[in-house]
């Protein structure tokens, strides 16, 4: 067990410095890609948050994602570069404000229950951005001046943003690692395993659930600030139920349980759907990129039914007929 | 609004309702009975809307004998997916088996694609029904959309004879209160499962193969049809049959007269509801049985 906490700190270490030392390599293509991929691993690590470590199925963490990114937008001023210092915690804040109403009131259902009351909640907000002129309707919304512009946190800058979006993610996984160790932490653990026993014991669950959930809205927001910046552009899609779905997919497919399962998952499916849609190796092939990565996900589900971070364990048992550590 | 423009406007979310229940009750159904939340659901709607398309050509335009075929073909297909896709995920955790629909629904959009192409098509009224009736003065009423109704009514009709009324419903019902308990009574859970399987699949494509001709077909209705199955299901009580078929016909009403009414909110109305109806009754409006 110890021999296993180990590895896992090791492994996220070095997966940390081989990001940190990326751009030594990458070109600028590779770094935006990569940029991307990390967006969507503090995305899917917020998403963790919930339905790993809670057991809390949200099915519309794209809203809170979506909030962040269109607020990145529209608090910012047309005629020149909003702070970076006043912009990211609106995001965040924004972001976390919406949660909290959402969780306020979806937490008083369960299962199943939860899952599409969420998804409610992210319908709507999706429509109010799809169907009214407050932020560009369906055709979405640009950003006329990065953040920062011209001030030595350069947003604009691909190296620069690449090394601020890291930071966070390095941040975010520490933050939530340290909060799952945590008397907060622990309490999470024990509504996944029994909610029934936590009450029974004397936890009231409904704060520790609600102050769950807000945390991961306003670190989805702060993603969501992160990817607008880089693109400069937001358009409804960011709020969408396929982001969501897809998000879900992303944690599962690395293994539901492990911050760092949410990481290897985000970077997992982001990259295969990379492959999948690269022309040079598919060719013409590469139009139908959703056939390889649907069937990619079917039998990884048949083969790891504990996610890809369950992978080590099951080699080491078909090779040595052991249990790992 | 008129008296014969709320006439229409209500045989339409009496058919859209309907339509809507169709779908719904294989989801319900399947998540009732086997546990499974299939987001692979709407992709069936999809594939009978396609086959409906695609098989005319091959029975000679026959609209019926389309019909006929693409419910057989839709039954073997429930099937044989259920033996290859879900057997072996009944123990696992739901999230894996949402993960394993996941995958199927960008599968079954690619295979789409790849046979029938991206484009948009529409499917001929059948002769026999082409015609219109009148209502009112001025107004006419499409006598397809009529039929399309009767039929989901019967098609209702007929399945919740079947739940309560033969031995096949009862193991059904008794499957999804406790499966040890009916496996131990030597019944062939297995089976059941496959049975209920195909036969959501079977429904929703049918309701996608009869609701062609009114609607166009395009990439990626089934989502769409899907989300708002899940709404339906949900309000109604997951698992309860007579809650899908009321608050599909809810659904069906407050869409349809939010578009004429509210156009400019009627997206989120639906939503609106559902997340009204959860918080007062957190378990739907029906208990699931």
């Amino acid at each position: 067990m110890i021999y296993k906490e180990k590895g896992k700190t090791l492994f996220v270490g070095l997966f940390f410095l081989a990001l940190a030392l990326y751009p030594l390599v990458g070109g600028e293509y590779s770094i935006t890609l990569v940029n991307k991929i990390m967006i969507y691993a503090i995305l899917a690590l917020s998403l963790e948050l919930l339905v790993g470590s809670t057991g809390l199925v949200c099915f519309g963490q794209a809203a809170f994602f979506g909030i962040g990114a269109y607020a990145a937008i529209l608090l910012s001023p047309e005629d020149g570069p909003a702070s970076v210092w006043f912009l990211l915690p609106a995001c965040v804040v924004l972001a976390a404000t919406y949660a909290l109403f959402v969780g306020a009131l979806s937490l008083r259902t369960k299962g199943v229950y939860f899952i599409m009351v969420t998804l409610a909640f992210a319908q709507m907000a999706y429509y109010v951005v799809h169907d009214t002129s407050l932020g560009g309707g369906s055709d979405g919304i640009y950003m006329y001046f990065t953040p920062g512009e011209e001030t030595w946190l350069d947003l604009s800058n691909p190296v620069i943003l690449y090394f601020f979006t890291l930071l966070f993610l390095v941040w975010t996984f520490v933050f939530l690692a340290i909060l799952l160790r945590s008397h907060l932490g622990r309490a999470l653990a024990g509504i996944r395993i029994n909610e029934q026993r936590m009450l029974a014991s004397g936890f009231s669950t409904y704060p520790y659930k609600l102050a769950a959930f807000v945390t991961s809205g306003g670190i989805a927001g702060m993603a969501g600030f992160l990817f607008a910046v880089q693109d400069g552009f937001v358009n409804p899609e960011m709020l969408s139920w396929h982001l969501s779905g897809a998000l879900l997919v992303m944690i599962i497919l690395g293994g539901l349980g492990h911050l760092h399962g949410a990481m290897i998952g985000a970077f997992v499916f982001v990259f295969l759907q990379e492959f999948f849609k690269s022309a040079e190796i598919f060719g013409d092939f590469a139009e139908h990129w959703h056939l390889g990565l649907g069937l990619t996900i079917i039998i990884s589900v048949a083969l790891l039914p504990k996610g890809l971070v369950g992978l080590p364990e099951l080699v080491q048992k078909r090779l040595f007929g052991t249990q790992a550590g | 609004m008129d008296l014969s423009v709320f006439l229409i406007q209500l045989l339409n979310s009496l058919q859209y309702g309907l339509l809507l229940y169709l779908v719904a009750m294989g989801l319900t159904l399947i998540f009732g009975i086997m546990g499974v939340i299939n987001l692979a659901h709407g992709s069936f709607y999809m594939i009978g809307a396609y086959m409906a398309y695609a098989l005319a050509p091959l029975v000679g335009g026959n609209f019926f004998l389309t019909l006929l075929v693409g419910l057989v073909l839709a039954v073997i297909l429930g099937y044989l997916l259920e033996w290859a896709f879900f057997s072996f995920l009944y123990d696992r955790e739901h999230l894996q088996q949402v993960l394993m629909t996941y995958g199927l629904i960008l599968v079954f959009e690619e295979v789409r694609s790849l046979l029938v192409g991206d484009d948009v098509y529409g499917v001929s009224v059948p002769d026999i029904l082409s015609g219109s009736i009148a209502l009112g003065d001025v107004m006419t009423y499409p006598v397809y959309r009529l039929f399309v109704s009767a039929v989901c009514l019967l098609l209702a009709l007929g399945m919740y004879l079947v739940f309560t009324r033969t031995r096949l419903g009862m193991m059904i019902r008794a499957g999804s209160v406790n499966r040890e308990m009916v496996q131990s009574l030597g019944i062939d859970i297995k089976f059941l499962y496959r049975v209920v399987f195909a036969a959501g699949v079977a429904i929703a494509a049918f309701a996608g193969m009869i609701s062609a001709p009114v609607s166009s077909i395009y990439p990626g209705m089934g989502n769409q049809v899907l989300i708002i199955c899940f709404v339906v299901v949900v309000i109604g009580g997951i698992g309860s049959i007579r809650g899908a078929f009321f608050a599909a016909l809810l659904i069906g009403l407050v869409d349809t007269f939010g578009k004429v009414l509210l156009p400019e909110a009627s997206g989120v109305l639906v939503y609106v509801l559902m997340a009204l109806i959860l918080l007062w009754k957190p378990n739907g409006l029906f208990k699931a049985g």
